[in-house]
């Protein structure tokens, strides 16, 4: 099913965008790292993870960062462009082994409406009440 | 161990050729969770506007990743990667990467700086299709962390 395309002047600046949690568990993190290259084991091994200091294995920081962009583009609609994206990783995503993995919270507002039928938006990434991602900002283009 | 300073401002060679597949950008969707038609089917990205299927917005990290491991993994920069997680990143796209684009990647480590008991290293990869178009630039701070 094809996403409402979202036009320009429908946007406000202000607007509290929905807030949407997506589930990550370890599945998640095989399939990312087959799908994106990134193999680092702290990602997918326990033993290391914990050896080199961390809580337990956690989510790459792409794979949270993925999620925040999923929640723009669902919002913007699918002939929306993502310009500018970018975050701070500003704490860890930890993805323990039992059937329930963790949960990333995005929530958003329209920042500021650009020329070019430009909108800023302006993102946090919650799991576990920390802030995952910070500074986080895309700019998408409307058709 | 320690990372070597020199590598600041070191420019690496543009990576071979990679082939921006409609494969590819699947696998990459469903393992991130996304649904969106556009980067599966084809009529649907044609019908939003998009010349092809496109790519999601993270997914430059598979190319310009690729290309920067090479000089992540070089043994003279020092870099241990088990104690490395991703500090910040950054993407500025001129269009979408779609499906059919053949890039290649550059990546120039732009900064590796101290905070604190922490290094950070910045990247900075330009890719560009073949003929030359710039499609994206990614830039990616790695912190290696203090032991």
């Amino acid at each position: 099913m094809m996403a409402a395309q979202l036009s320009h002047a429908d946007v406000e600046t202000g607007h509290q965008l929905p807030v949407v949690s997506y589930p990550v568990t370890r599945l998640s993190l095989v399939k990312y790292c087959g799908a994106s290259g990134d193999f680092n084991v702290i990602h997918w091994n326990e033993r290391i993870a914990r050896a080199v200091g961390l809580p337990d294995v956690i989510a790459h920081g792409m794979f949270t960062m993925a999620q925040a962009g999923r929640f723009v583009t669902d919002w913007a609609g699918p002939g929306a462009t993502v310009i500018e994206f970018g975050v701070r990783f500003s704490s860890m995503v930890v993805v323990p082994d039992d059937d329930f993995g963790a949960t990333i919270e995005v929530s958003g507002q329209v920042e500021e409406k650009l020329d070019e039928n430009r909108v800023a938006i302006g993102l946090t990434a919650r799991s576990r009440e920390a802030k995952v991602l910070t500074r986080a900002r895309a700019v998408v283009r409307l058709p | 161990m320690a990372i070597n300073r020199d590598y600041a401002g070191r420019v690496f060679p543009a990576s071979e050729p990679y082939e921006v597949s409609r494969v590819k950008i699947a696998e990459f969707a469903d393992a991130i969770g996304d649904a969106n038609p556009v980067y599966r089917d084809s009529a649907a990205a044609r019908a939003a506007g998009h010349a092809d299927v496109i790519a999601p917005p993270t997914f430059a990290i598979v190319i310009s990743m690729a290309a920067s491991g090479t000089a992540m993994a070089d043994p003279d920069l020092g870099l241990n990667y088990a104690m490395v997680v991703h500090g910040e990143q950054r993407f500025s796209y001129l269009r979408p990467l779609t499906a059919g684009d053949v890039v290649t990647a550059q990546p120039t480590i732009t900064e590796i700086r101290d905070a604190g008991r922490n290094v950070m290293l910045t990247t900075s990869t330009e890719i560009r299709t073949v003929t030359g178009e710039l499609v994206c630039t990614a830039v990616s701070t790695l912190v290696e962390r203090g032991a």
